[in-house]
């Protein structure tokens, strides 16, 4: 909680208006039970009506008062409280916007989503009520006991026990409840992704008829929840009814001492009924203040989920965004033998890669499920960063270069393609703003998806989230034109027409081939025709390099080629 | 999942809470609400009991503490007998309210729980067609967060509003049994603060809205930006994605400001009204206590008047509550309508007591089979086939053309517009769909895995297989190898949808689930596209153990991988325009030839 704070900083101001003038509200309900006092006593007791009546308009103009400073104090808890939360999402989704893609790996979507609202949401409920009340209950209690202190010291110490108690009671209750709030936060967790999967699993589920077990399996999650919910309750269920009863038995405690102070003429009735006032004022408080500790437990329990986020190391490196160009005598991309492995107790995923790609040539990646293609083609735009070795654009080293810079020289179609919501321009001009209708028309006749976008009525065609109004093929081809719209100077194809038609693809190859930019390409693949017209191929094996060169040098030198080519050739050519 | 969906457009059938309120009305929500309580009844009950006793207690204490005062100098054994009992009452109010609230939060939770219980129960049952055509992430909040709304709004708003209904009751009572003028007073100034709160209710339930919709509209972003997060990346739109977050932020951090500030002034202007009638009350029982109680009413003690000035604190915060459940109430019902709607969408046909396919020989004939996802757009027009137990079929054709959709119909995902499909004779609708489906093996293009460790995602398929059949199965699928570099082995933990394994990886898994379980038919819908062909190669053995004796149904757009066939279809707009063998389709020279050597297969 303590470094959230910071989001209040903007809002000192309101941090100090809204309690300091709660307790001013509070100093005023405190005045009202020496006013009725003095009714009693003045007023009641030597029968003076006029004393009554100016005792009554003071209640009026303490509650008139009280009520405008109010008003004040809620506007400014509102303001810090909203201005918190706003400051917080920014900072929050920009830190997740931030993760590089390892961290997007282990991090799961459905957590992130309600951290950033729901968590963030209980935190701002959490400061709202705290600026609007830990001044003012603390203020009213304490403020009740030295008031009682001014009536009577023995009295007042009853007052203190009381306090103390509470307090006590209080926190035993919060050191409790906290954790189990934790729990129960986190099996919300569980559940959510549960029904997620069970919406995204049918058919699955239904192909192996795994009803059962499915239902079976949520209604574990499920009754977990309901019991860490339970227990909570149980014990945060006690806070309401301890404190009514603690303060009633100190209200029977005080009459009982008070009766022989009275006999003895050292109280008077009016000052007892004040001090049964200031008890009741206690009282009526707690009950607000429990609410707020059941909120702060929450919101603490929330803020350390947003913590945790923000631990989450994310990538702060900043370079100066220079712009690459890529030269004749540089090599365009060059790996120095490089291995990454993208989690500290597994085997690399590649290991001891070195080649290098000139100006203009058509690259070729090729090698079996696994075998490293795909970390090959991330290590380029430094999606992750190498473990060993360097990886060098233009002779610059990718982990020292501005990634907005080298994402903008480099155009990746990823192996799974996505689409966002909105329409089929506002997706084509994802990698390029500046981008004219012009230019996206020709990127998408370059990419073969012309005749569908007609089809769905140009570039103003809808998209749904997700791109789920599109068939696979179709969003694969979308997600092409959306890189070669930004023309960037190397394009990387990460296997990006599996989807893809026999006919289809080779005509985006042969578009791909003759585009006017004349991009240097990398192009991965699972089938050697699509590399096989390349300038050169690596081959990979098991996260090694088995091979690099030409197609035909490849044929006779590298077994691994050899195989995948014959797996795909071969038997063909037997027949 | 898979879908051939060009072109179909969703049309989600779950409506927008209004629509959802309206559609079922507020009464037939409220009947159905009361009848999942039903079987609460008896602790409803005990908790209504608890809450009256809590509430004639709460009362009564003041009493006796007046009581005790009024006799402070004159008699003390009365005040020790109001002390005691004081004690006794806040000690019997103070165990009503734990128990009454340990009651309630069992209900609450039970009632979250069962519903939401209830409604997974539904997901599992019903039609693919209206999961396909649904939101996912709405769904989901609904289950999760309108569950948990409903029930907790609606029973604390019930309790709260019938302990607050009581105590107004019994409060008018007590002091009317004391003094009627003030009494009079008292329920004469407290009506004021209703229509203040009502007055601002009104206008702070625009605002609320208002923040509901634009926080709707963040949820909404946030999903699509961070579940999208590597794309965002790749195209450095991280400054443009906070640029429109921070523009949605904006507004929804004004709106809440105005919700939030609006709605807070209900209590200064309450506790105003409050004051206004305990500086009445303390007026006019001063008065009384000088000038003597009028037409013989009892007459005023400075007791009483501490009761009064405890009661005219008491009274008023019933008020406010009731208000501030009418609204929450409103929220609960609303609530309650959305979840229902997802429980009350109508499952697949029950078809308990139909046939059980068993011993299942494989045989299948499509008989003038039509279908569509939409009525504007027609997909499959009169397919005919006939397929002998253990024929392997291999469906090709250009994407759109409705190979998944035959997939989607022989597993009953989806039912046939007219014509039939048979298995072994009968037709697939008259067997139950679970013995259908389980007679099927099915792997498909896109891979889904559940969160957990690789061990329980394969034995999905055989929940009694022993650590050494799975591997046994991964070995022979090639999917041993990695998973065996993976950092904890079989025992590795995937997130949901398999994590950081690659889309081959995922497919191996999917492929060795199946190969755990072989039904006497198979269904592989793309089942190796991100897998390699070498790798493709090495599984070919496995493969051809799979599908040996058994009628598969191969969808690939490698046409290497379904030359050896025995009937290849080839599927263009929703309809088969060849069919044969690899040679005599060779040899007839159409589409299937142009397709084969324009993907040098």
């Amino acid at each position: 909680m303590k470094n959230l704070l910071r989001y209040l900083s903007d809002y000192k101001k309101e941090c100090i208006i809204a309690p300091l003038f709660k307790m001013l509200e509070a100093i005023l309900e405190l005045a009202v039970p020496l006013v009725i006092a003095q009714m009693i006593d003045k007023g009641i007791k030597d029968g003076d009506t006029d004393s009554i009546i100016i005792r009554f308009v003071m209640l009026i103009i303490l509650a008139a008062t009280g009520l405008g400073v109010s008003c004040i104090a809620q506007y400014y808890a509102a303001k810090a409280a909203t201005g918190f939360a706003r400051g917080l999402r920014h900072d929050l989704f920009e830190h997740i916007l931030a993760f590089d893609y390892s961290t997007i790996d282990n991090v799961g979507t459905s957590t992130m989503i309600t951290r950033m609202t729901s968590d963030v949401n209980i935190l701002q409920n959490g400061v709202n009520m705290f600026l609007r009340l830990f001044l003012r209950s603390p203020f009213i209690v304490t403020g009740a006991m030295i008031m009682a202190f001014t009536i009577d010291v023995r009295s007042a110490l009853i007052f203190v026990l009381v306090i103390a108690s509470l307090a006590v009671t209080v926190s035993v209750i919060m050191k409790i409840n906290i954790p189990l709030l934790g729990a129960a936060q986190r099996k919300l967790d569980d559940v959510l992704c549960l029904v997620r999967e069970n919406l995204s699993g049918a058919r699955v589920v239904r192909a192996f008829s795994l009803e059962d077990s499915q239902i079976r399996d949520f209604d574990d999650t499920n009754a977990d929840l309901t019991d860490i919910m339970l227990r909570s309750g149980r014990i945060s269920g006690l806070m309401n009814p301890l404190t009514y009863v603690i303060v009633n038995l100190a209200v029977v405690l005080l009459i009982f001492t008070d009766r022989i102070q009275v006999n003895e003429g050292i109280l008077t009735t009016g000052q007892v009924v004040a001090l049964y006032n200031y008890m009741s004022q206690i009282l009526l408080e707690l009950v607000k203040f429990a609410n707020l500790i059941v909120i702060m437990n929450r919101a603490l329990a929330s803020a350390d989920r947003i913590n945790d986020i923000f631990a989450i190391p994310c990538d702060t490196r900043s370079f100066a965004d220079t712009g690459i160009a890529d030269t004749d005598s540089e090599p365009v991309v060059e790996f120095r033998n490089v291995s990454l492995r993208y989690h500290e107790d597994a085997d690399d995923a590649v290991s001891d890669i070195s080649f290098k790609i000139h100006k203009g040539e058509t690259f070729g990646i090729i090698g079996g499920t696994g075998a490293g293609k795909t970390t090959i083609a991330n290590l380029i735009p430094a999606f992750y960063t190498a473990t060993g070795g360097k990886v060098l654009v233009c002779g610059r080293d990718v982990n020292e270069t501005d990634p907005a810079a080298l994402r903008r020289f480099a155009g990746t179609v990823m192996q799974k393609s996505v689409l966002f919501e909105g329409t089929i321009r506002d997706n084509l001009k994802f990698g390029n703003t500046n981008a004219t209708d012009d230019d996206l028309e020709t990127a998408a006749r370059w990419a073969v998806c012309d005749d569908f976008i007609a089809e769905r009525g140009g570039l103003d065609g809808r998209v749904e989230a997700g791109g789920r109004n599109y068939s696979g093929g179709q969003k694969q081809r979308l997600s092409i034109a959306r890189t070669l719209a930004a023309s960037p100077r190397l394009l990387i194809l990460d296997d990006a027409s599996s989807a893809l038609d026999y006919m289809t693809d080779r005509k985006l190859r042969s578009n791909i081939a003759q585009l006017p930019f004349k991009p240097t390409v990398i192009i991965i693949a699972q089938r050697t025709v699509s590399v096989m017209d390349c300038d050169n191929i690596l081959v990979l094996d098991d996260g090694a390099m088995v091979g690099l060169g030409t197609h035909e040098e490849l044929l006779e030198s590298c077994p691994v080629y050899r195989e995948i080519y014959d797996s795909q050739f071969g038997e063909q050519e037997g027949a | 999942m898979a879908m051939d969906m060009s072109g179909f457009v969703p049309k989600g059938n779950l409506n927008s809470d209004d629509e959802a309120l309206a559609l079922r009305g507020r009464r037939g929500t409220v009947r159905r609400v009361l009848s999942h309580l039903e079987k609460y009844r008896g602790r409803i009950v005990l908790t209504l009991m608890l809450a009256a006793v809590s509430v004639i207690f709460t009362l009564l204490v003041p009493v006796r503490v007046g009581n005790a005062i009024d006799n402070l100098t004159k008699d003390a054994g009365k005040v020790m007998y109001n002390l005691a009992l004081t004690a006794v009452f806040a000690a019997i109010v103070g165990i009503s309210q734990y128990v009454m609230n340990v009651i309630n939060n069992t209900i609450t939770y039970n009632t979250v729980r069962d519903v939401r219980n209830e409604a997974v129960r539904k997901i599992e049952h019903l039609p693919l067609a209206v999961i396909d055509s649904s939101s996912q992430g709405d769904t989901v909040s609904r289950i999760v967060s309108d569950a948990d709304q409903f029930a907790e709004g609606l029973l604390l708003g019930f309790t709260q509003a019938f302990t607050g209904i009581l105590t107004i009751i019994l409060t008018i009572i007590f002091m009317f049994s004391m003094n009627a003028v003030i009494s009079l007073v008292v329920i004469l100034v407290t009506p004021l603060s209703i229509f203040i709160a009502r007055f601002i209710s009104d206008r702070t339930y625009t605002m609320f809205r208002k923040q509901s919709i634009e926080r709707g509209e963040q949820t909404a972003l946030i999903d699509e930006m961070i579940g999208n997060e590597k794309t965002v990346k790749a195209f450095s739109r991280e400054a443009e994605a906070l640029e429109r977050f921070d523009e949605i932020n904006e507004r929804l951090s004004d709106s809440s400001l105005r919700a939030i500030f609006f709605s807070s002034l209900t209590n200064p202007s309450t506790r105003f009204v409050n004051a206004l009638c305990y500086a009445l009350v303390a007026l006019c029982g001063a008065y009384f206590c000088v000038a003597g109680s009028p037409w013989g009413i009892a007459p005023m003690t400075v007791g009483t008047l501490t009761v009064f000035l405890s009661y005219a604190n008491q009274y008023t915060r019933p008020f406010n509550e009731i208000l501030s459940v009418i609204s929450e109430l409103q929220n609960a019902l609303a609530c309650a309508a959305r979840v229902f709607e997802v429980i009350d969408q109508i499952s697949e046909p029950d078809d308990a007591g139909m046939e059980e396919l068993k011993e299942c020989k494989g045989v299948v004939d499509i008989c003038g089979a039509d279908f569509s996802y939409s009525q504007e757009r027609e997909l499959i027009r009169d397919l005919n086939l006939h397929v002998e137990s253990g024929q392997t079929v291999a469906i090709v054709g250009p994407t759109g053309a409705g190979k998944t959709t035959i997939i989607n119909l022989l597993m009953r995902f989806y039912d046939v517009d007219s014509g039939s499909i048979n298995v072994d004779g009968t037709d697939i609708r008259s067997y139950t769909r679970r013995s259908l489906r389980s007679s099927y093996g099915m792997v498909l293009q896109d891979t889904w895995l559940k969160r957990g460790t690789i061990m329980e995602n394969l034995r999905m398929a055989r929940p009694g297989a022993t650590d050494e059949e799975v591997i046994a199965a991964a070995v022979s699928t090639h999917a041993h190898g990695f998973i065996r570099r993976l950092e904890k082995g079989y025992d590795t933990y995937i997130e949901e949808d398999g994590g950081s394994l690659s889309a081959g990886q995922k497919q191996l898994l999917c492929i060795t689930r199946v190969m755990l379980n072989l039904p006497p038919m198979l269904i592989l819908d793309e089942a190796t596209s991100s897998i390699d062909t070498r790798t493709e190669m090495q599984i070919q053995s496995a493969f051809a153990m799979m599908m040996k004796g058994r009628t598969s149904f191969i969808v690939a757009h490698r046409l290497q991988t379904v030359r050896n066939a025995d009937i290849i279809l080839v599927m263009k707009d929703g309809r088969i325009i060849e069919s044969g063998d690899h040679n005599s389709l060779m040899a007839q020279d159409g589409f299937y030839r142009k397709l084969y050597i324009s993907g040098g297969g």
